[in-house]
């Protein structure tokens, strides 16, 4: 048991541990096991049940296979719908990037849809543009059918069962362990045996995804809990910009699932009650095809202002069967089955009622491009903390800033998985040796699940960890939704403060070691809740609109005072908010400068 | 209070299940417990009630689940005697009470979490990953839509396990016979035009328990959730291996 004071954790050297068995995840552990490391990718489920496995649409590329195109404009759409939050370098970094990692993919057996030529099928998708927004519509994102996530995600699980990769599955990560020198390794809960396990690593990588379930109604997995996030909190460093949340345009009205924006970059379009194409008012020029957060916005006044479908008027419907069966089946399967499943509805025949829907985070584990985490350490903005990486919807690069565009995310987590295993690769040719920790290192991580199994029992009268969630899900649904202001906000964020410290008295029935899920969805739950708060706190402070934060009491971008990130932490005295500012300088090309936003 | 469901007629306001319960730190023979659930919408689902029980009644009712809309494959169970998912298994349409098991013939961890790992280590064994010898070029591999439509119905399988866990011929020789799931991906590899290992893949195939013990019972095509055919992926295998042969 090496020299741990305690015989009941298990203590493992590897090389780099990967927290998370997404798409980023698992990008990254290809590249260090591919260079002969010895990986360790920890990961709370299995890794084909990680959410990358429900993206639809696809990935963006400027590979030009259906008309012509430009990592450049690429660039500039995603600055652009960004609203110029988006960290510029690393925006360079990922559109140049883009055409290698995609056709990279297909080497590794992605199944791209194809052209008649034989090349990987591109689709529009919104916010995307040629030369610099004066050329019209491209089509840039490649996609297999429209499962495109899982293509991708099986590729990935397939190529590191290739590699040799050492999978530890359904282990919930539970603490970092941070020294003087940065993060040496992490302490996890071996669910399905109900053990501690210690994971020592020259290089600890967080690819945790998103942390949609701070939302009622959200397009995310159960899983999507923000755990790298959260245990970036609790090691006292910030999140970065967790007030930018998008509100994807369509998902299934009063379920969740996602229709993929595809569905409109094939042609389909949306109507209000009244039958009207809406959107050809909000977006003259690319119409349906908007960036997200302004389909999103637009939706929501069609509803407030009367104009919603349905014998309520509370949603509004997305039309495709004008496309023809044999497309939709084609392009489309997979939507074909969402909508059957759950509106009831065959979209070859009817529209689909749809709703804006908490889809993705753009905040989360500051980081620079490499994939290092990054911190405020007085003037020094962004100080690297060493052995310390955060990839994919976990991190802020930031490479979606205040909106992220339809097909970047995929790309995200190819581009950033691939690029941190390489910055780990030099790394650990400086690092060559595990350093010694501190023997009683593993107790917080123990504390945090013992407190759970071992204090007091449930009773009729106890706090139920079910009911604490409903309501943070509830008062974030209500307080901090597609339209924000001061009052709703301020009211939102005193509740969920409450609501957060009912957690502390707050106790589980099931004291069961062996596969005890109750304990998981309250770790979980430990999780959202910082996010939540720092997501509320961040909100309420910016007094601006920008991107998917949208005010009815601040309806302007503000660049003057607010063109800089949010870095939230949590301390005894509740949210601390610090900011930081853009890197508005890419690595090669000129600086995109703000301007008003029109699509 | 009673819903009207869409094309069922009208459904109670309470839905009665029957749940396997088994924990391994109390011991004892597994037990078929009764739970009553509110159907609190039309077009529920089975996983909808599960969390009902979870989050309302009791915590200690334990399963797996993930993305809730089919795609993931953490909750296939035996429902009334036929796997499938429950995050797309409508309640209404079910017979009640609706009893519900862990997939058959799998050890069981905890009530309705089954031990996977024998299902992925013969996942494993078929090499599911692109092989080829040819340098790749310096674009992406082409591949006509024809070819690539070859494989259409056998990469979205989500690894779920249901159709492997309802097959006789697994149940009893699940230890060497391969079972539909991993052979579909094996077919799925020797359908793509991109691979050059076909005739590896079809040399490691050609055995009497790996390939030959399905007997085309078909209970896989009939659960599949995802409407995928690995019996037809089975026989594929075995005529290329035929025709190879003369």
């Amino acid at each position: 048991m090496a020299y741990l004071s305690t015989d009941k954790v298990e203590h493992h050297f590897h090389d780099v541990v990967i927290i998370g068995a997404g798409g980023a995840g698992l990008r990254c552990a290809l590249q260090l096991a591919d260079a002969n490391c010895r990986v360790a990718v920890v990961s709370k489920v299995l890794p084909t049940r990680s959410h990358t496995v429900a993206a639809q649409g696809g990935m963006n590329a400027a590979l030009g296979n259906v008309s012509s195109d430009h990592w450049h404009w690429h660039m500039y759409d995603t600055v652009k719908g960004s609203d110029y939050l988006g960290d510029q370098d690393a925006i360079e970094y990922m559109c140049r990037a883009a055409p290698r990692m995609v056709r990279e993919l297909e080497h590794q057996g992605v199944p791209f849809s194809r052209l008649d030529n034989g090349t990987i099928y591109q689709r529009p998708f919104g916010g995307q543009s040629r030369e610099f927004g004066e050329g019209g519509q491209a089509s840039r994102t490649c996609a297999a059918a429209d499962r495109t996530g899982h293509a991708i995600l099986h590729t990935m699980y397939q190529q590191n069962l290739r590699a040799g990769t050492h999978f530890y599955d359904e282990f919930f990560a539970l603490d970092l362990m941070m020294d003087d020198n940065g993060c040496q390794g992490v302490m996890a809960w071996d669910i399905a045996e109900g053990r501690y396990h210690l994971f020592q690593a020259k290089a600890v990588i967080l690819a945790t995804g998103g942390a949609g379930r701070i939302f009622q109604m959200t397009t995310n997995a159960h899983i999507c809990t923000g755990d790298g996030g959260a245990l970036v909190l609790d090691a006292g460093l910030p999140v970065e910009d967790m007030e930018f949340f998008q509100f994807h345009p369509t998902g299934i009205a009063g379920v969740g699932p996602l229709i993929t924006e595809a569905v409109r970059g094939e042609g389909g379009y949306l109507l209000n009650g009244e039958g009207e194409r809406f959107m050809e008012r909000y977006a003259p020029t690319a119409k349906d095809l908007a960036s997200r957060d302004v389909v999103s916005r637009a939706i929501a006044v069609e509803i407030r202002e009367g104009r919603g479908c349905g014998p309520n008027k509370d949603h509004i419907l997305l039309k495709l069967d004008h496309l023809g069966a044999e497309l939709i089946m084609k392009r489309l399967p997979n939507i074909h089955e969402l909508a059957l499943r759950f509106a009831d509805v065959d979209c070859t025949k009817e529209p689909i009622p749809v709703l804006p829907t908490a889809h993705y985070t753009m905040g989360g584990v500051p980081t620079n491009r490499f994939g290092e985490v990054v911190y405020a350490d007085g003037d020094e903005k962004e100080r690297v903390m060493e052995s310390l990486y955060a990839i994919g919807e976990a991190a802020c690069a930031s490479v979606h800033g205040a909106n992220r565009l339809g097909g970047n995310s995929l790309l995200e987590i190819i581009v950033f998985g691939r690029a941190c295993g390489d910055q780990v690769l030099k790394h650990l040719g400086e690092k060559q040796y595990h350093p010694k920790l501190d023997p009683d290192c593993w107790k917080s991580g123990v504390a945090r699940v013992e407190r759970w199994l071992s204090g007091a029992p449930e009773q009729d009268d106890s706090v139920r960890i079910s009911g604490i969630r409903d309501e943070m899900e509830r008062i974030m649904q209500e307080h901090c939704s597609v339209y924000r202001n001061e009052a709703v906000m301020a009211e939102g964020v005193e509740h969920l403060e409450r609501t957060a410290a009912s957690l502390s008295s707050a106790s589980i029935k099931d004291r069961g070691r062996v596969f005890n899920t109750e304990l998981v969805e309250a770790l979980e739950l430990e999780n959202l809740m910082g996010l939540a708060r720092a997501a509320a706190s961040g909100a309420l402070a910016r007094t601006e609109s920008r991107g998917a934060h949208a005010r009815d009491d601040y309806p302007e971008r503000d660049d003057e005072q607010w063109m800089k990130h949010t870095l939230a932490s949590i301390g005894e005295n509740g949210v601390k908010l610090d900011y930081k500012p853009v890197r508005t300088v890419p690595m090669s090309v000129d600086s995109f400068p703000p301007k008003k936003r029109v699509y | 209070m009673t819903i009207r469901l869409s094309g069922v007629g009208i459904v109670s306001d309470m839905i009665h299940l029957q749940i396997y319960r088994y924990d391994p730190e109390k011991g004892g023979e597994p037990t078929m417990q009764s739970f009553e659930v509110p159907l609190t919408k039309p077009g529920m689902k089975l996983l909808d009630a599960l969390n009902h029980i979870k989050w309302n009644l009791d915590g200690t009712l334990t399963y797996r689940r993930s993305c809730g809309e089919g795609v993931c494959g953490s909750d296939g169970m035996n429902i009334n005697g036929v796997n499938g998912l429950a995050c797309i298994t409508p309640i209404a349409g079910l017979k009640q009470p609706i009893k519900i098991r862990p997939l058959p013939s799998m050890g069981v961890i905890r009530d309705l979490v089954v031990d996977m790992e024998h299902f992925f280590d013969q996942y494993r064994s078929i090499r599911p990953w692109l092989q080829s010898e040819t340098p790749v070029p310096e674009h992406e591999r082409l591949q006509t839509p024809e070819d690539r439509a070859e494989i259409d119905g056998s990469y979205e399988c989500v690894l779920c396990g249901c159709c492997t866990t309802s097959c006789p011929s697994w149940w009893w020789n699940g230890d060497r016979f391969l079972g539909p799931a991993a052979l579909l991906q094996a077919d799925r590899w020797i359908r793509d035009s991109r691979d050059e290992m076909a005739g590896e893949r079809l040399d490691q195939l050609e055995d009497a328990f790996k390939l030959y013990r399905c007997h085309q019972i078909m209970n896989c095509m009939e659960c599949c959730p995802k409407d995928l055919n690995p019996t037809k992926a089975i026989d594929h295998i075995k005529r290329t291996l035929l025709a190879r042969k003369s």
